[in-house]
């Protein structure tokens, strides 16, 4: 295999404005995924949060574009490696699926074919992609299972047969039998008990570093977040609520989704607390509010926030100390450059642009 | 090769381990192997040709001889060994249903995949084109069909004609059930999977569609060829099978014609009413015990080797 030379500066994978709609067999349009935006760098991880039915999923089907038949990408360009994934063709495209970015699926008993042995499962992509022949495809399936822990001599077993950290470690060594340079990993934990979880993760985060993969991490979970992600995209409603590296929007949230989000979650070091909720539920994609898509459920919103849709601006300066509500503000329509925008804290909220980020 | 040889040779070994333990399959194995044995060996097994008239001493053709007089089964109205029909009718019932069966189960499982796994247009095509196949009543248009092509006096063996409409007209069921197990596997993460590693349709379909729909396919095979071999039946005992080459249908046809029944001559119908009755349910347990054993899943590891773990009830209570 050739080295791949890692020159971190580009971003491997630049999604822009993405937008994916369902439209229902009566016609109703769903805005599952509304201007999203992000960078992935070689060898890191970015965490993709939010809700149930945020767009979190839609998000990364769209990227691989293996969206049911009801979704449609409107909009948007993903830049893999410079190329557009989503100008390519079909068959263009299928190259590009596991030999580039391969995936962890959320449910590993539902992703394994149960009709087929695990050793025959790894080595399809390997075969399909005519990387090998089955000799050492058969060789490469020893090595990945040794690269996740698994005896070989039960790589001719069902996945019946294996349990259930197994059959994720087995997923695992799928993902990377085409050696990808990005990988989805789409609640690769949940169905996991929390023993099983942390070595999951622990392995994760080994192949990563070992073999500098970028992470792509969809999660509910913001612990499994904070262990293993650099940045972190929070989701709501389809859109991108707070995007920053996982210091920043852990230590000084932006979005009032975010800082709820992060409420509602334990603490170590308080122990006891009372855990803050949400109330509320995230809105129908169909019927979505005309102003922010969070203003229903905030417990800071203004008047703006339901009528104006906030735009995502930087929120950088905030991190020093953190946002004082000030409600005479005029709400920012301040754009982000989408060239600049690593590393930068961002968030899409009224609340955030002090009047330093209006008039720079 | 030689290593996909020894998997192989392990993979039949544990089939066979597995097919050993169930009695269903054991019986309907059985059964279906005497009935290809008689067909098999048909010629050793009797002195006669099915047409031969066994005569007594006066020369006299020995008609109705009940198995007391005459070799194992008697003789029919003509003086034919109905052992000798008997053996050789299983070559012709076994052939037509073994044939017709297979042609059946080819096109339906086309059509059951094809319409399943593509959806749209082209399910809606096939399952109309199927709609129209299952709303016809089956008998009449099997009869109709055999009496048009045999007034066409196209010069087509009869027994091609009755296993081409046979075959053509009973794979609906099958195609129905494929396409309905189809819809419900590709919905399933690990067809996403495939999606997603960058595989195609015809990948798909091969590799994770069709391995799951197989033990589907085996099994309503084997029931189809049960079917088939029923309707020839059928089809004969109401004179549609070749006189020239008599199944077990065509024998009941010649019972029933020149009155077995009325003349007590039981040895002349019975033999291949129960021959029918033999090989039928070979086929439906056997089809049965297959489907459980292709389905990996069907199977139980865990309680391999100590069939006491099974909890069962004691005879005290």
């Amino acid at each position: 295999m050739i080295d791949r030379l890692t020159n971190s500066t580009e971003p491997l994978l630049r999604v822009r404005h993405l937008s994916t709609n369902f439209v229902g067999a009566d016609g109703t349009v769903a805005h599952a995924v509304e201007d999203v935006s992000f960078d992935v760098y070689p060898g890191q991880t970015l965490g993709l949060v939010g809700e149930s039915g945020c767009g979190k999923t839609t998000t990364m089907m769209s990227l691989m574009r293996l969206l049911p038949a009801a979704g449609r990408i409107t909009s948007g360009q993903v830049i893999f490696d410079g190329i557009d994934l989503l100008s390519i063709t079909d068959r263009q495209m299928r190259h590009y699926r596991w030999r580039e970015m391969a995936m962890i699926f959320q449910s590993a008993m539902n992703a394994l074919n149960p009709v087929r042995k695990i050793s025959d499962q790894i080595a399809e992509a390997i075969l399909l992609h005519g990387l090998m022949d089955h000799e050492r495809a058969d060789r490469r399936v020893e090595e990945l299972l040794d690269l996740v822990g698994i005896a070989k001599a039960r790589k001719d077993q069902y996945p019946h047969q294996y349990s259930g950290g197994m059959r994720q470690r087995a997923m695992i060594a799928m993902a990377l039998a085409c050696k990808p340079r990005l990988l989805f990993a789409d609640e690769p934990t949940t169905a996991l008990d929390v023993m099983i979880q942390a070595q999951i993760l622990e392995l994760l985060k080994t192949i990563q570093h070992e073999l500098d993969l970028a992470v792509i991490l969809v999660t509910h979970d913001l612990g499994v977040v904070a262990e293993i992600c650099d940045t972190v995209v929070v989701m709501y409603g389809g859109k991108v609520a707070e995007y920053g590296t996982i210091d920043v929007v852990y230590n000084s949230p932006q979005h009032p989704y975010t800082q709820r989000l992060l409420e509602a979650f334990p603490d170590l070091n308080h122990p006891g607390d009372q855990l803050a909720s949400i109330p509320g539920y995230p809105p129908r994609l169909s019927e979505l509010p005309p102003g922010c898509r969070f203003e229903p459920r905030c417990h800071a919103k203004i008047e703006a926030c339901a009528t104006i849709v906030p735009k995502l601006i930087d929120v950088s300066a905030k991190d020093e100390s953190r946002a004082v509500r000030r409600t005479d503000e005029t709400p920012s329509l301040l754009s982000f450059q989408p060239s600049s925008f690593n590393m930068r804290h961002i968030a899409a909220c009224h609340l955030g642009c002090g009047p330093e980020l209006i008039h720079p | 090769m030689s290593e996909r040889w020894i998997l192989f040779k392990r993979n039949l070994g544990g089939f066979w381990k597995a097919f050993r333990r169930s009695r269903m399959g054991k019986i309907g194995a059985f059964l279906l192997i005497t009935a290809l044995f008689l067909a098999v060996f048909a010629p050793l097994l009797t002195p006669y040709q099915p047409t031969d008239t066994i005569r007594d001493a006066n020369g006299r053709g020995l008609t109705f001889a009940p198995p007391s007089v005459h070799g194992p089964l008697g003789t029919d109205d003509a003086g034919r060994d109905v052992w000798t029909q008997l053996v050789y009718g299983a070559r012709i019932s076994l052939m037509i249903g073994f044939v017709a069966g297979s042609l059946a189960m080819f096109i339906g499982s086309a059509f059951g995949i094809f319409a399943g796994y593509y959806g749209g247009k082209l399910d809606t095509l096939l399952m109309r084109i199927t709609d129209i196949f299952l709303v016809i009543p089956d008998l009449p248009l099997t009869l109709i069909l055999i009496a048009v092509v045999r007034q066409m006096n196209l010069g087509i063996p009869p027994l091609v004609v009755l296993i081409a409409v046979i075959g053509l007209l009973y794979w609906t069921s099958t195609a129905r059930l494929i396409r309905s197990q189809v819809l419900s596997i590709k919905e399933r993460q690990f067809v996403a999977r495939a999606r997603a590693i960058g595989a195609s349709n015809s990948h798909i379909i091969r590799k994770h569609i069709f391995p799951q729909v197989l033990p589907l396919i085996v099994a309503s095979t084997v029931l189809i060829i049960s079917t088939a071999i029923l309707v020839e039946s059928g089809l004969a005992f109401l004179g549609l099978g070749d006189p020239t080459q008599p199944s077990w249908g065509t024998m009941l046809n010649f019972a029933f014609d020149r009155s077995a029944i009325s003349n007590g001559a039981w040895w002349f119908y019975l033999p291949p009413g129960l021959a029918i009755v033999w090989v039928t349910l070979g086929c439906v347990l056997l089809g049965n015990v297959l489907e459980e054993m292709f389905n990996p899943r069907l199977t139980a590891h865990h309680l391999e080797g100590d069939e006491k773990m099974i909890a069962r009830p004691t005879p005290e209570g």
